[in-house]
């Protein structure tokens, strides 16, 4: 089985957000693969194992993206592709990034593609279904359980706390959501192996791709921090008044009892 | 130059989710002055049309087949691009739900458009229209521009208020007929776990209970206070995880997003993924056992205290606030 992984690297948002200039500050602060991603990478190298196969991880971005790319192939990917647009686009929306993917995998055969259903960075969820489209094939989002059996996928999506039970045939791309399954750390000899094994970089000429073609659609006119909330009141004294003053509050300040 | 939008009117159980007269407030503005068609896709939907109409779309149309029972983003997606050829527009809105998120991406690919997800506010109107959204779980925001072609957003549900439902409004409802093939996916079967009730991507008052509330049995001071509030019951993962409920009601970045006017959570600490679903909600309340819980940085008012003798004296008092009133 021909499967291949989308994976991004993230500013992790746990950490503290600066904006300076207008954008994220990202020196100095933690990158990490997408967590949705990881579910991917974790599905892919579960299924290679059952049935056979090799899994690549794609993805797009800069040189300081072979960190992540390094991280999946410790976990158990075969192959790794680094699509450096870094000097080709300053700007790159879903629109782009879906172009570049897909053009890159067209006539790479693939039987089965992963996603993270959403990025927790620029948080679209838009690319894995792009993609798809392109390649013309189908697609599913939010899994949490996938099985194959010949060329028949039964799987369990998560549709807003219901769990829809469907069939697709491969090839087909699927997005993972939080409960797929519990990806693994990578281990000490993964690390060690994982230097040797094959990292491809490609730039836009090597797929044959006019920057014309992939001018992002939407532009980021601003980025800031949502207005410092005023320090939230907790409230003093005995517990009963507390309560008392707190639903007088919600009733006569607030106003939203 | 003033815009043609369409407007998904998305269906649950044969009625019209509010988001989607939200989208229409949200398409009014993208429109400037034009006009806002609403597109309801179904088996049997026409029905629905007046109350579109009556939310503030000019004309609906329609497109019904026994395929387009279930959502699949093959059957919807053809239905869809049969009313985009038939009625070339030059915005389309969408809410951000899970339906929304999953045919959204596939449609703007097929119009080769860019595509405005989870947008939580919008200024201007018409051209100079700016789509404000969240980014980094809720820690910042961005303001996004459509540069070239169609504009095609969608929103996050409970942000944009709806117009006022005007019940004299008419409009003309047509329909389209689509030959619905070649789907792709099968639905075997879904597994409904919400709780019937107040949707809790929807709800004015969510109280929400995590780790804290210990056992199943523990969330039943929380529903009680949510039925005298009128409110929906959530959680967060860490009580899903422990099977003190079902993750139909987890809020956060894996589960729902929610932004009701009043949030109460209760023994939850306040992890960033659990803010990225609840942060933007209008009033928070926090009630921990620990004063140095992160969920006091986001709360506007707090109490330190154990949940379980908060939660009853806070029911009590708002049973006789209610009673006055
Ligand atoms: C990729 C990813 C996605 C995630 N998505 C989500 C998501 O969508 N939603 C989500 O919620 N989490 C999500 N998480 C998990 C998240 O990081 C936290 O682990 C989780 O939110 C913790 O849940 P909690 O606050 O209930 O539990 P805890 O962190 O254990 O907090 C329990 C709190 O209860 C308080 N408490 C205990 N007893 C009482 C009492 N009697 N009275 C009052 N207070 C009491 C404690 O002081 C404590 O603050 C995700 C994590 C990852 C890695």
């Amino acid at each position: 089985m021909n499967i291949f992984v989308l994976v991004k690297r993230t500013f992790d948002t746990e950490e503290k957000i600066v904006v300076t200039g207008g954008a994220i500050q990202e020196d100095g602060a933690e990158f990490i693969i997408n967590p949705y991603d990881e579910y991917a990478i974790e599905e892919a190298i579960q299924v290679r194992d059952a049935q056979g196969g090799e899994v690549t991880v794609v993805t797009l971005g800069g040189e300081d993206a072979e960190k992540q790319l390094r991280t999946a192939l410790a976990m158990g990917a075969d192959k790794a592709v680094l699509i450096n647009t870094e000097d080709d686009l300053d700007e790159l929306d879903q629109f782009s990034a879906a172009y570049i993917l897909a053009e890159y995998l067209k006539d790479k055969e693939a039987d089965l593609i992963l996603g993270g259903n959403v990025a927790i960075d620029g948080g679209s969820g838009q690319v894995g279904p792009r993609v798809a489209e392109l390649l013309g094939i189908n697609y599913v989002t939010t899994i949490t359980k996938l099985e194959i059996d010949g060329k028949t996928v039964k799987i369990v999506r998560d549709v807003e706390g219901d769990s829809e039970v469907l069939e697709a045939e491969l090839p087909l791309l699927v997005t993972a959501q939080q409960g797929l399954n519990e990806p693994r750390y990578p281990s000490l000899p993964g690390i060690m192996k994982a230097k040797k094994k094959p990292l491809e970089e490609l730039e836009l000429d090597d797929l044959d791709i006019d920057e014309d073609d992939v001018k992002a659609k939407t532009t980021t006119v601003e980025i800031y921090l949502p207005a410092q909330k005023v320090a939230g009141r907790v409230l003093e004294g005995d517990l009963s008044d507390q309560v008392k003053e707190l639903v007088s509050l919600l009733h006569s300040e607030a106003k939203v009892v | 130059m003033s815009k043609k939008v369409l407007v998904l009117g998305e269906v649950r159980e044969g009625s019209l989710r509010n988001v989607s007269f939200e989208a229409i407030a949200a398409a009014k503005k993208v429109s400037g002055s034009g006009e806002v068609v609403g597109v309801l896709i179904g088996d049997a939907v026409a029905n629905l049309a007046q109350e579109l109409i009556q939310n503030g779309a000019d004309r609906v149309v329609t497109v019904e087949h026994p395929h387009l029972k279930q959502y699949t983003s093959d059957g919807f997606s053809q239905a869809f691009i049969a009313v985009t050829e038939q009625e070339q527009p030059e915005a389309i809105v969408f809410g951000h739900t899970a339906l929304g998120k999953d045919l959204s991406p596939k449609l703007a690919s097929k119009l080769q458009s860019g595509l405005v997800s989870d947008v939580t506010d919008i200024e201007g109107e018409d051209d100079a229209v700016v789509f404000i959204r969240p980014i980094y779980s809720g820690k910042a925001f961005e303001k996004v521009q459509v540069k070239e072609g169609l504009v095609f957003a969608t929103i996050r549900p409970n942000n944009i208020a709806p117009l006022a439902k005007d019940e004299s409004r008419s409009g003309d409802v047509s329909s389209i007929s689509v030959d619905i093939t070649n789907l792709r996916t099968i639905i075997k079967e879904v597994v409904r776990k919400s709780t019937d009730g107040v949707d809790l991507s929807e709800a004015k008052v969510v109280v929400a209970g995590g780790r804290g509330v210990k056992s199943e049995d523990g969330f039943a001071p929380l529903k009680e206070l949510a039925n005298v509030l009128g409110g929906a019951v959530g959680a967060s993962r860490g009580a899903c995880d422990a099977d003190y409920c079902d993750y139909s009601l987890q809020i956060g970045q894996t589960g729902k997003v929610v932004t009701p006017d009043l949030y109460i959570a209760a023994g939850i600490s306040g992890a960033i993924q659990h803010l990225a679903g609840m942060s933007n909600s209008k009033v928070i309340v926090a009630i921990n056992k620990d004063p140095e819980a992160n969920i006091f940085k986001v709360a506007d008012y707090g109490i330190v205290g154990d949940l379980f003798e908060v939660i009853p004296m806070l029911t009590e008092e708002f049973k006789k606030l209610l009673v006055n009133a």
